[in-house]
């Protein structure tokens, strides 16, 4: 047996321990790598700088925990960047999980604030209700982005803490979709981001930006930039949006904050890895093939 | 027939009708958002079918003992489990009026160590099978194989820190370099390509809905002897 047969048909389980290792290494040793933000994350960086404090942005969370890998450091990353700007956030889901999505990323932001708070400060606290509220998971995909396009009560009488929406200071004011500022979506499938462009954001007139996992993001590049004014694929793009906010608020430039550019390390060595394997099995076939010609 | 076929094919019509013109005329529209709070009420009915199917499915394998029968077991003494939990809200501190996924109640630890590990478990499988499918199959054997794994090639290399590196021609992150030429490759051909699928998509979804609505196509309805 040759030397690129032994290497062709090598078994799989080398490639499972390679990979692995690959992996899990980067994890335990946090290793981290530069991330150069490219022009669509910093036009998504820049919808929400150009919001005025106190605007009302509503977030979609329809993704569940198979893609929170991918999702959850955007979510965070968008949830810290409202909070700073004092950007009020109107929460809701349209995948059942979404909503323990939603209280996860919540739970993450919020303690963050509060730790935060007790040296000294942000300027006002983030307070649920008045700064944020969650109204939960409703059942109905583009049904329910159809409906809340002209009315939030009529699908969400109250929200996850069943307090009517009319009685919440947030949602002052806020009747529709129609009402809000922006709309942020992070998904990972159907119902997603293109259904709230073409359901949601459209018809309302509304400016939205999303994020998907990265093999979604080539299926929402057609709607960037007219009708989504901004877009982040993957986890590349979710690290590259960290970095921003970390450059322009300096406390959450910790790595140890930003699961995307943590995470980020182990999938660029992922990605040498299988660009290795790419190119060993490519000599192999090519000498392969060479040998069978000489023959 | 009557009830199997006539009424069925008229609410589909209807339904999809009034919905058609809820977005044509802002008159109908508040009928088109009604039509949807009772897609509400129909997928509860759909909760119900979907976890009696499932019951019965794997009854059905538990009760003729047939392969990987205990992997059955495993699943209807999850679903059970979970549905007496959930509907009971078991020591959720928040009592039965409160949010269902409250912090501390049984139903939320099973999402925390149970449902959320195994979800992303199953996703990350998918890195193992990718680094094998690339080591196996991508090969440039013809023209277009070869086109596929040099873009490929230059999309993982440009999502990665070594594109930037590689780029030594250019200032990091500025100028034309393999990220830069990564993006081009997704703003031009990827979208191109995305957009005649979408079209195509979309016209094949007008045809078929305005056939379902005129009742040429009847296949949801099933046969005659189901």
């Amino acid at each position: 047996m040759g030397w690129y047969e032994r290497i062709r048909d090598i078994d799989r389980r080398w490639i499972f321990l390679f990979m692995s290792v690959a992996v899990i290494v980067p994890l335990l040793y946090t290793i981290e790598f530069p991330e150069f933000p490219t022009p669509m994350v910093r036009d998504t960086f820049k919808v929400i700088e150009n919001l005025h404090p106190g605007s009302k942005v509503l977030m979609s969370f329809d993704y569940d925990p198979a893609s929170e890998p991918e999702l959850q450091p955007m979510a965070t990353a968008w949830l810290r960047h409202c909070a700073e700007r004092e950007i009020k956030v109107i929460i809701m889901a349209l995948w059942p999980i979404g909503q323990d999505m939603a209280r996860d990323t919540i739970t993450e932001v919020t303690r963050d604030l509060d730790e935060r708070a007790k040296g000294g400060g942000p300027k006002t606290p983030w307070v649920y209700g008045e700064n944020y509220v969650n109204l939960g998971y409703k059942s109905g995909g583009q049904g329910v982005i159809n409906v809340v396009l002209t009315d939030f009560e009529k699908f969400y009488p109250v929200d996850t803490t069943n307090r009517p929406l009319s009685s919440l200071p947030i949602m002052k004011n806020v009747k529709s979709l129609r009402d809000v500022e922006l709309i942020i979506n992070i998904s990972a499938g159907q119902p997603g981001l293109k259904e709230w462009v073409q359901f949601g954001a459209d018809p309302a007139g509304v400016a939205i930006i999303g994020g998907s996992t990265a093999v979604q993001s080539p299926l929402l590049y057609p709607y960037y930039p007219r009708q989504l004014s901004g877009l982040l694929g993957g986890l590349k793009a979710a690290a590259e949006y960290e970095q921003l906010l970390g450059d322009k608020y300096p406390q959450y430039s910790d790595i140890s904050q930003n699961k995307g550019r943590i995470r980020m390390g182990a999938q660029a060595i992922a990605h040498l890895v299988i660009m290795l394997f790419i190119v060993v099995g490519n000599v192999t076939y090519f000498v392969e093939r060479s040998r069978g010609k000489r023959r | 027939m009557l009830v199997k076929r006539t009424i069925p094919l008229l609410i589909t019509g209807i339904v999809g009708a009034v919905l058609i013109f809820s977005k044509l005329f802002p008159a109908a529209e508040s009928l088109g958002e009604d039509f949807s709070i009772y897609f509400d009420i129909i997928a509860v009915f759909a909760f119900v079918l979907g976890g009696g199917n499932l019951v019965k499915i794997h009854a059905d394998k538990i009760y003729k003992q047939a392969k990987g029968w205990g992997y059955s077991v495993v699943c209807v003494v999850g679903f059970f489990a979970t549905l007496i939990i959930g509907l009971t809200k078991m020591h959720n501190p928040e009592g039965i009026a409160g949010d269902l996924s409250a912090q501390g109640s049984y139903f939320q630890l099973i999402y925390a160590f149970i449902f959320k590990p195994l979800a992303a478990t199953m996703f990350a499988l998918l890195a193992f099978y990718v680094a094998s499918a690339s080591y196996r199959a991508f090969r440039a054997k013809n023209l277009e194989a070869t086109v596929l794994l040099v873009s490929a090639f230059i999309i993982l290399l440009g999502r990665t820190f070594i594109g930037t590196w590689l780029s030594f021609w250019t200032p990091h992150g500025e100028g034309f370099g393999i990220p830069q030429l990564a993006e081009w490759i997704m703003n031009y051909p990827n979208l191109a390509g995305q957009r005649a699928i979408m079209i195509g998509i979309a016209l094949g979804i007008v045809s078929t809905s305005l056939k379902i609505i005129l009742g040429v196509d009847r296949g949801y309805l099933g046969t005659d002897s189901d």
